[in-house]
Formats: C-alpha cells, structure tokens, sequence
C-alpha cells in the first residue's frame, strides 16, 4: 500500500517531530529515498535543517533532485519545511553560490541583521494574499518558531502568501507556487497553529489535483 | 525587539523532575513528561530538558524521556547533561531534540563545540555556561553541574564558544540558582551585550516582576524558567500576561 504522505529522507532534519505530528491526523507515513514510494504518495514532504550546500549534496547524491522533479510534474503536493522550504528555490549564497531544485524561481539569501543571528524566535507570519489552502484557519499575526539564518525571496512576488519580519527585514515565510508549499518556520515545533498548518498540507493531498 | 521566549528548564535525575538551591541540595518535584506536557498545554514557548547528574556520572539517561516527550509535544526541545562526542547529538536529535546544550565537554575540549556545530549547524549546539561570581562584574566558569571550577572568564568564554559557532548560550548563575532572589542581571547584560547569539538566562526568577526587570534591563532573548512554575509561585499564562501588559513583546 502506498503512503498518504512520505516524508523525504536524505540524512538531514529532526524527522521525528515531524512524524508525531502528522501520526496525529491518521494517515499513513513513510520516511523514504526510494523513486517508486516517493511518486506513489499523495504527498510529500522535504524536512531540513542545516545549510544548504549539504542538503542539496545529499539530494544529488540520493539522485532525489530528479525524483522531485519528476513528483513536481504530477502536481501533487509538496511541502518543504524550512532548509527544504529554501531548497526548492533556484540558488542560495550560503557558503558560496550554490545550485538549489529551482522548482520556484528566486534566491535564498542571508539575513542581513549582524545585532543577533540566526533569527530564533516565536515570530507573527503577516498573510499577503486570500490564500485559503494551506494558512486556512490560520489568523493572520500567529506566531510560528523560526530558527535560521537564511530566508528566501521568490522572484514573482505573488508567490509569497506570508511574510514576516526579523528586526525590519521583510522576508518570504510561507511561499505558493501551484502545488508546492514552503514554510521558513517549523510547523512541528510550532503548538497548535503548526499543526493546523500540517492538518491543511494533508487536506490537499486527499484533493484530487487537477492539471 | 523580536519576541521574548519564556522556556521552562526541566533537571532530571533518575527519572524524576528535581530542583535544587544553588544547583546543590535536589529534591524531587514530579515527572518529567507529566510536567513538560503540562507547560506545553499552558503555553511554554520551549523546553529544556537538563540530566543534573549525567556529566558526573558519565552517563545520559535522558533518551527515554525525550522520545515520549516529543510524541506530543510541539514546541522546540533541547537537551543538556551529559553530552560528550557526536554520536550522543546524533542520537538525541533522531528521537526528537532540536538543540543540545553543551558544557562539560565543550570546557574540556572546546573544539567540540566547533565540530559539533559544523556537523548539525549552529541552531542545534547550545553552549551552556555556569557562572560563579568572583568579584564586582567578574564570573568564572564552572562545569560538572556547579562542581567544578575553573579560572575561566565568563565573558571571554562567551565570546569564545561563538567564535566556535554555537548558536544560542544559555548562561546560569550558580549564585542565584534555586534561590528566588532574582536574577543576576548584571551577569546576564554583560554576557548578552558581548555576544551576537541569542542568550537564554537561567537562575534565580521568583516572580513575573523579576522577568520583566530582566527583559528591561538586559539584552537575553529568552528565560529559562524552573522553580517559579515548579512550585506554583506563577503560571505561564499569568506571566506572559504580565509581561504583555507592561509591553513586553512575547508569544500569546
């Protein structure tokens, strides 16, 4: 039997957390590298933490670049939580250039604040579009945890459906594109507004998609 | 100002929640999980989960605890006490952790620190730091759960263990510890002034006026709470709501 939603495993992030949350919603998860049960899921969901050249080695490595390209073009969802939210884009300056999945067009570049970093805090997500997909149910002004260093900016702004701000810099914390979802925060580490988030991620992929 | 974070600190022996005055004298207080799952559903931003004795008796039995906390709690976890090489941060961020808080080890070697955060990236390696006051804004560093003391300046340290790439330090005060007299907040500007990481400051809280005097008078990003909820002296909800009032900018 196939899986509701895999969650991708390439040696990076708390997976753990991420598993009891969704375990709450009755659903069948698999955590997994494999082509076949990554195609096969309703779902899928890129955990990450660390920096990006690693993560993107890792996906190289696993050949998991191309099985996310290919799960792009089924238009089923996707989820990148925070490094798997910055992956997703086309590059990232961290540690140097470096070549990202590019299935949302735009950069991941560093916080500029040199008071305090990495950002690690309860911060507000401030909603910039009528989304009603995945921050449906979610106040506009909730407080998600953030903790990194790094902060994407989609080259179509439209594509951003949430922002939020880090001593007044403005940075995309929930992106859109079609079936792909990202989130900077961590929905899992998040309390009950978090799970809110997951509970909407797996409502979409019980939607058949259309294409 | 981004948000205040109100963390409960959970010290565990054995198997059970213990406080102690001056990090001396424990006494047991509850269960861990029935406490950490108590505090997530009032609100707690964050939990550390502190093993008081791993690091003297060269062990951590904090694993089993941690893997059930993180079932059905939703809220960042770091672990402390006992953390000595790689495989031990391996295993705690596998069952759940998000961050560990290292001390002892990082004293001894304080390249660990810079291995440690190389591997898992700084936002997961909490330096922990002991002070001890000496003299008139002088603390030495002491490790081994205020056992053991050395001729380390605090503030060098600090900068040192960021220098290292740590992420966040969370500093305690070995004199105000357990004794609800307030913080040192003299410690606790220093400290958060000559660092560019968040600081967490443990140590001494008794009421919602000592936290909002630290926030005012202090740089530290975030408190880490034990007796004053442990013993019921205040709530999370009646803190947070305090601090609210007197605007401080904290999560509701």
């Amino acid at each position: 039997m196939s899986a509701d939603i895999v969650i991708i495993d390439y040696g990076i992030g708390n997976i753990k957390s991420i598993c009891s949350a969704l375990s709450h919603f009755n659903i069948n998860i698999s955590i997994s590298n494999d082509e076949d049960e990554i195609l096969s899921a309703k779902g899928i969901i890129l955990p990450g933490v660390g920096a990006f050249k690693s993560g993107m080695k890792n996906l190289l490595e696993l050949n998991l670049d191309l099985t996310l390209k290919k799960y792009f073009e089924t238009n089923k969802p996707i989820l990148g939580i925070c490094l798997g939210m910055q992956l997703l884009f086309e590059s990232s300056e961290e540690f140097g250039f470096c070549e990202g999945l590019g299935l949302i067009e735009g950069k991941v570049q560093k916080l500029k604040n040199e008071k305090k970093l990495p950002h690690i805090a309860w911060s507000e997500i401030k909603k910039t579009n009528s989304d009603n997909t995945i921050l449906d149910g979610i106040n506009n002004n909730s407080d998600f945890y953030f903790v990194h260093s790094f902060v994407s900016y989609p080259k179509n702004t439209s594509e951003m459906i949430a922002s939020s701000n880090y001593y007044n810099q403005e940075f995309c914390s929930v992106v859109k594109k079609g079936n792909i979802y990202g989130c900077q925060f961590h929905p899992e580490k998040s309390g009950s507004k978090g799970l809110k988030l997951l509970e909407n991620f797996i409502r979409l992929t019980n939607k058949p998609s259309h294409r | 100002m981004i948000k205040r974070r109100i963390i409960s600190r959970i010290d565990i022996k054995n198997e059970y929640v213990i406080k102690g005055i001056q990090l001396e004298g424990l006494r047991k207080v509850g269960m861990p999980n029935d406490m950490a799952l108590k505090y997530y559903n009032e609100g707690i931003d964050e939990i550390i989960f502190m093993d008081a004795v791993a690091s003297y008796y060269d062990r951590n039995s904090l694993s089993k605890i941690i893997d059930i906390a993180t079932n059905n709690i939703f809220v960042p976890i770091t672990v402390g006490g006992g953390i000595r090489n790689i495989n031990d941060i391996n295993t705690l961020l596998k069952i759940g952790a998000d961050k560990v808080a290292i001390n002892t080890a990082a004293v001894k070697n304080p390249l660990f620190i810079k291995k440690a955060s190389k591997i898992f990236g700084s936002q997961c390696i909490v330096s922990s730091i002991e002070a001890k006051k000496i003299d008139k804004e002088k603390w030495y560093v002491y490790f081994d759960n205020g056992r053991e003391a050395t001729n380390i300046d605090v503030i060098d340290w600090a900068k040192e263990v960021q220098k290292m790439g740590a992420g966040e330090i969370l500093i305690t005060s070995i004199d105000h510890e357990g004794t609800k007299k307030g913080f040192d907040y003299e410690l606790n500007k220093s400290v958060s002034e000559s660092v560019s990481i968040p600081v967490i400051s443990s140590g001494g809280a008794s009421s919602s006026g000592d936290i909002l005097k630290l926030f005012n008078s202090t740089e530290v990003e975030a408190v880490a709470l034990a007796s004053i909820l442990h013993f019921n002296l205040s709530s999370i909800n009646s803190i947070k709501r305090s601090l609210l009032a007197n605007k401080v900018n904290i999560r509701i």
